[in-house]
């Protein structure tokens, strides 16, 4: 009797406050269990914190107040897990989506999104296919593959040496990565020595890397894992080749140094896609609001989830309405200062501009130089 | 020149390594005529364990040099091997050793893949870093070669290893016993042999050898995990197969050659095809080599009763 009584006090309360406010609910997914589930929880705060901010500013659409609510949910990072959460998610009736965190989970889970006719906004999917599926509302506000390739070989063409050997393990990540470097290399004047191939299960890359020296290139361009860029490392040193050694961010990780052992040094670079917090425009003020809400630092994706949750409500603003078949049309068109620099997309939906940050081996970690 | 002498030495090391394997692959066919799929996956065991045993030794004995270290990790990985190697051929074969030919290799495939899952319950999908007892440090370069200790090393070892093993089944009482068993296991059992235990020892010794390979590789590279095994078990395969496979010499030289032609492939492969082919041939190129070999000399290289077995 008293449970009822309860029950229908909290029902009058949600009642009378949703007659008084519309509550929109925004979904976000990544893993918030496993390995990656403290990169998981930054993605999500951030989009708390974008949320909690503007609410406290007020929104109306279509005449009436909004309050926004999360509805947060965990992929595992795993990409059966995110079809389901994705379902989950299209069926509690969210008006959008910031996530997922793994392009493994993205992509699965777009499809899902595209027939609810749910807008995604992903904040660490890199994999160029999320956005090239032909979905109309899929986007990501941060850089993907492409731009990391050209990135890689834009440095190394003109800031490590001109002659360049490619290596690539002939995954889908791999190869998309090293033919943007083919390209990029090209066009900033560099030439390519070879081209070589190995497997992301190879462990032997001495063959390969003997002909390589033959060569005698200025830099060696690895696309692909750490796994197998830490041993490549190792072979390059014992083979004597004195190259330069740049990799994306499948190789821009600490277990890489763990496996290269002494043979990594300040001739290895690596890229990440976005950019290091101290460098984003709006990162210093983020950081400090960030800290005082959650009482922890902000790990990388929180600045951009923030900015893709911000991207959806701009364009619902714009669009005066939370329906996802009036407002989607509208995040094609958002253009407004993140905390990550502008927010706009291109015809694909990838953030323009996506920025790329070079790092450099220095005194047993990655340190960002550009 | 320099780099087809670089190259060359690439393959020999990998070759050996490949041989060291095969040679597990070929004596238990030889005996039993069936493909022991699991024969990887004892390498990968005995990498990992050795991993673990140097792990120990390096917190609670680290007086304990370089070199001993390492042997002691070898005979630690090489002794729990010989136990794995029993115990598969106890389990898993024994009592099939009558069944028709199909239900002992999808056994020893579902062998592989038990070892496979348990590693990996213990020691986690993740890469671990094996401690490089033995220099990789490149030696002064002769005539522009580089070769660094621990390739040397193998070298030496397999070879040693080799030439043990040959001795051991055509001089000894053991290796008669061995090769009558391969002969016929039937009428070796009625002239008095305990074809069991030869079968039995058979297993012991591949193990053995694949646990050394194991710690050479894992050596060699600087790492271990839990599929590591897949590869070499499956390039090993290919090489007893080139060689003759159930022929010890056959698997030797099909090592051997196959690290070369892997090797001298993904180096010289794209020159030869006029840049039509390249280096993510260098697979492909190795089983053409075998397709070719199989092609002119059904039973390998240096093959011998394949045709009354398969």
């Amino acid at each position: 009797m008293k449970h009822t009584l309860v029950a229908l006090a909290v029902l009058g309360l949600g009642a009378s406050s949703a007659y008084a406010q519309e509550v929109v609910k925004l979904g976000t997914a990544a893993p918030l269990t496993g390995t990656q589930a403290h990169l998981g929880k930054d993605i999500e705060n951030g989009v708390r914190l974008a949320i909690e901010e503007y609410n406290a500013k007020g929104v109306t659409l279509g005449g009436k107040k909004v309050k926004f609510e999360v509805q947060a949910e965990d992929d595992q990072a795993d990409p059966k897990t995110a079809t389901t959460v994705a379902q989950r998610l299209a069926d509690s009736g969210v008006k959008g989506v910031i996530g997922h965190l793994n392009s493994g989970a993205s992509i699965p889970a777009s499809r899902i999104y595209n027939e609810a006719g749910l807008p995604q906004v992903s904040p660490a999917s890199t994999n160029p296919k999320l956005t090239q599926q032909g979905f109309k509302a899929a986007f990501r506000t941060i850089a993907n593959d492409v731009q990391q390739g050209q990135a890689i070989g834009r440095y190394a063409a003109t800031k490590l040496g001109k002659r360049i050997a490619l290596i690539d393990d002939r995954t889908a990540y791999g190869q998309g990565l090293a033919d943007e470097v083919d390209k990029a290399v090209k066009a900033a004047g560099g030439t390519l020595t070879g081209r070589e191939f190995t497997s992301d299960k190879a462990t032997d890359f001495l063959a390969i890397l003997t002909r390589i020296k033959s060569q005698n290139p200025d830099v060696i361009v690895y696309s692909g894992m750490d796994t197998q860029g830490g041993p490549m490392l190792k072979q390059i040193k014992q083979l004597g080749i004195t190259a330069k050694f740049i990799t994306g961010d499948g190789g821009c990780t600490g277990e890489i140094a763990k496996l290269a052992g002494d043979a990594i040094g300040a001739n290895a670079f690596c890229t990440q896609p976005g950019l290091p917090l101290d460098k984003m425009p709006g990162g210093k003020d983020f950081n400090a609001r960030f800290k005082k809400r959650f009482n922890t630092d902000v790990q990388i994706y929180a600045p951009y989830s923030y900015d893709a949750t911000a991207a959806i409500i701009e364009a619902m603003k714009a669009a005066n309405s939370s329906d996802p078949a009036k407002y989607g049309a509208f995040i094609s068109k958002v253009h407004f200062p993140g905390v990550i620099g502008t927010v706009a997309f291109d015809a694909k939906g990838d953030i323009k501009d996506g920025a790329v940050t070079v790092y450099q081996f220095k005194a047993g970690k990655w340190e960002a130089v550009q | 020149m320099e780099t087809l002498l670089q190259q060359t030495v690439n393959g020999l090391v990998v070759g050996s390594v490949y041989a060291l394997v095969a040679l597990g692959y070929t004596m238990v066919y030889g005996i039993l005529g069936l493909i022991n799929f699991a024969h990887g996956d004892v390498l990968m065991v005995g990498a990992l364990v050795a991993l673990e045993a140097i792990r120990l030794l390096q917190v609670h004995a680290p007086e304990l040099g370089l070199v001993p270290t390492l042997l002691a990790g070898l005979s630690v990985s090489v002794l729990v091997c010989m136990v794995l190697g029993y115990t598969i051929e106890r389990t898993a074969y024994r009592r099939l050793r009558n069944a028709p030919r199909l239900a002992p290799l999808i056994t020893a495939i579902g062998v592989s893949f038990l070892l496979q899952t348990i590693a990996m319950i213990i020691w986690g999908r993740n890469y671990h870093t094996f401690p490089q007892l033995v220099s990789t440090t490149p030696l002064e370069p002769v005539a522009g070669v580089f070769i660094t200790p621990v390739q040397i090393a193998i070298l030496v070892v397999s070879a040693l290893l080799m030439v043990a093993l040959m001795l051991l089944v055509n001089k000894t009482r053991l290796g008669r016993a061995m090769r009558a068993t391969a002969e016929n296991h039937k009428v070796a059992s009625l002239m008095g042999v305990d074809t069991n235990k030869i079968i039995a020892a058979t297993f012991i010794i591949g193990s053995a050898l694949a646990a050394v390979a194991g710690v050479m590789f894992s050596s060699n590279y600087g790492i271990a995990h839990y599929a590591m095994g897949f590869m070499p078990g499956l390039k090993a395969f290919t090489a007893a197969v080139l060689g003759g496979i159930g022929n010890l010499g056959g698997a030797m030289l099909g090592g051997l050659v196959l690290g070369l032609v892997e090797s001298i492939g993904a180096g010289y492969i794209e020159d030869m095809s006029f840049g039509f082919l390249n280096s993510s041939y260098q697979d492909i190129f190795a089983f053409m080599i075998l397709g070719i070999v199989l092609i002119f000399r059904p039973t390998g290289l240096l093959g011998e009763r394949v045709a009354d077995r398969a």
